[in-house]
């Protein structure tokens, strides 16, 4: 029998609000412990807590980016559970009408694009952090993050694979991103993901028993703790027996899903309208105003990019997943007309660079007018395109240079002197009559060799094409 | 009767609290009364009227996202039975909700 998966995600987006949801503490990440607190966020008694009117910003641009039916009228409510992280006791949070509900994000894999409706999008406030003993019976409470407001978005089960899954995220992280509600950053904990899954047998539309898998901090994370899930849960229906609904972590070191520990409780929240808040009414003046300040969001740029510059659907797919990058291409474009050129250079050197340093383009040293300068100076044969990878780009990444001057500076201008070149590739026949005679004998592959040989002796500055066609003319000859 | 006893143990252990039997039959019995009392609400048509969450109808207020330290954080740790570099220490828990 074919099974196949049902995933539903819930994702805990971290507002970059500057203030906590309900007070006037910072949300500054790093902070030390219980530096950041105060009479409400700590649920002293006879507080009130006062809404954050940019969380609510934050969550309509959401709410419109995605398409979802924002509510004019929402309800803030008590979650209530006991524990040492929540000091009031109850989280404020949502549960019937939520800020917004509905709406959809579009996801593309292999290819292929396919809608993943959103079931709601609330508002809540975060939990403080508890750091564990590792030797003693103790856990340490730190309540900076308690208040700090959090976007709940709860998809519909509709995501059928691990790719799925880290797509939608991926997606959704770049959506917050590009409105700059959230930096999205999964290790330092501003985007949280929890799953349900659940594996059926292929063509039902029953659901099975659902497992909820928590405890996954990056996209291989997401993948792997998924991928692990529907193959424990395959196995045991083909061993004819039922999954157990469970919340299970995920552990990175053995790349396995594992049940929580401790006794798992029938949840019951006891949900109620909280009473120190008053409905959020939201005006359609301040929905309209939003929608207007909406940006271009990554889907649209990404068709835009293919349309008007002719890229691929991959090459555009990468440039806009982060608006800075989207950015610099377009601003080098506007310097430098060849789309195409400008789009291959990034998406090899630059991302190169960046992903070794694991850092954005906006915290470099590059600026459009070096790249638009670079490759011209490949266009009107100043150098080659590899003294341009290899030897300035570098250069004007690390220091922040002006490639003109990085070519001056260390003198790499092409070497296009047909006589001193002529000459070097006659040098080289001559060091090496085996290889010629290999050429000759029909293996037309060694003409690389000697071109590697020139460019040797120029310390890579040989103009190739001159140098090809020097020695085809003198090997044919 | 409003609330059996097995209901009030339940939202005893839910709100931590130890609840000795006699004292889960008292509160069984007052509870009830409270909420018998307040069954006759149900015979009221409600229809077609919508939920009511609060007596107010103001809008809610708002505050500009600014950043206003609290002076006295050291009053409210203070509060605190033991601190480790201004966390507070708590017996040791496995996160369960
Ligand atoms: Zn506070």
């Amino acid at each position: 029998m074919e099974f196949e998966p049902v995933i539903g995600l819930e994702v805990h987006v971290q507002l970059k609000t500057k203030s906590k949801l309900f007070c006037s503490c910072s949300t500054k990440f790093g902070a030390p412990p219980n530096s950041q607190i105060c009479p409400i966020c700590t649920g002293q008694p006879g507080v009130l807590p006062v809404l954050n009117k940019e969380a609510i910003h934050y969550a309509l641009k959401l709410a419109l980016a995605v398409g979802a039916k924002v509510n004019r009228l929402s309800i803030m409510a008590r979650k209530h559970y006991f524990y040492p992280d929540l000091p009031k006791n109850y989280q404020i949070s949502q549960y019937e009408l939520p800020i917004a509900e509905g709406g959809a994000i579009e996801i593309e894999v292999n290819g292929s694009t396919k809608l993943i409706n959103l079931t709601r999008i609330h508002l809540e406030e975060d939990a403080g952090k508890l750091v564990h003993d590792e030797k003693k019976p103790y856990s340490y409470v730190d309540f900076n993050r308690t208040g700090i407001p959090l976007l709940e978005i709860v998809s519909k089960p509709e995501i059928h694979s691990p790719e799925e899954a880290v797509a939608y995220l991926k997606t959704l992280r770049s959506i917050v991103r590009y409105l700059g509600i959230c930096d999205g950053n999964m290790e330092e904990g501003s985007l949280r993901c929890d799953a349900n899954v659940s594996v059926r047998p292929k063509g039902s539309s029953s659901l099975g028993v659902k497992v909820e898998l928590k405890n996954m901090n990056s996209f291989k994370h997401v993948e792997r703790a998924l991928a692990f899930e529907i193959k424990r849960q395959t196995a045991l229906l083909l061993e004819g027996k039922t999954p157990v609904q469970e919340t299970r972590l995920y552990d990175e070191a053995t790349q396995t899903t594992h049940p929580m520990r401790g006794k798992e409780e029938a949840h019951d929240y006891c949900y109620f309208p909280d009473p120190d808040l008053i409905e959020v009414r939201v005006s359609e003046d301040w929905i309209e105003k939003i929608r207007e300040e909406l940006p271009e969001l990554p889907s649209a740029k990404k068709a835009r990019f293919i349309k008007e510059y002719g890229l691929s659907s991959y090459e555009a797919g990468i440039l806009v997943e982060e608006k800075p990058l989207a950015d610099f291409f377009e601003d080098t474009v506007r310097l430098y007309a060849k789309p195409k050129a400008v789009a291959n250079f990034i998406l090899t050197e630059v991302l190169r660079y960046l992903n070794r340093d694991n850092i954005s383009i906006e915290q470099t040293q590059l600026k459009p007018e070096f790249l638009a300068e670079l490759l011209s100076l490949v266009d009107d044969g100043t150098i080659s395109i590899t003294i341009a990878k290899q030897q300035v780009f570098p250069e004007v990444y690390e220091k922040g240079l002006p490639p003109k001057r990085v070519v001056e500076e260390r003198g790499l201008k092409q070497e296009s002197s047909e006589e001193l070149l002529r000459k070097l590739c006659e040098e080289v026949i001559k060091e090496n009559p085996s290889e010629v005679e290999k050429y000759r004998s029909g293996k037309k592959g060694v003409l690389g060799f000697f071109v590697g040989q020139v460019m040797k002796k120029t310390g890579g500055k040989a103009n190739p094409k001159l140098v090809n066609q020097i020695l085809t003319e003198l090997l044919e000859g | 009767m409003g609330i059996s006893i097995d209901e009030v143990k339940k939202i005893a252990h839910l709100a931590k609290l130890e609840l000795p039997e006699k004292v889960a039959q008292t509160y069984t019995e007052e509870l009830s009364k409270i909420l018998d009392y307040f069954a006759s609400l149900k015979e009221v048509d409600t229809d077609n009227v919508q939920p009511t969450f609060h007596p107010f109808t103001w809008d809610t207020p708002m505050r500009e996202d600014e950043v206003k330290p609290f002076e006295d954080i050291q009053a409210i740790l203070a509060n605190a039975p033991e601190l480790l570099e201004n966390m507070i220490v708590v017996p040791k828990v496995v996160k369960a909700p």
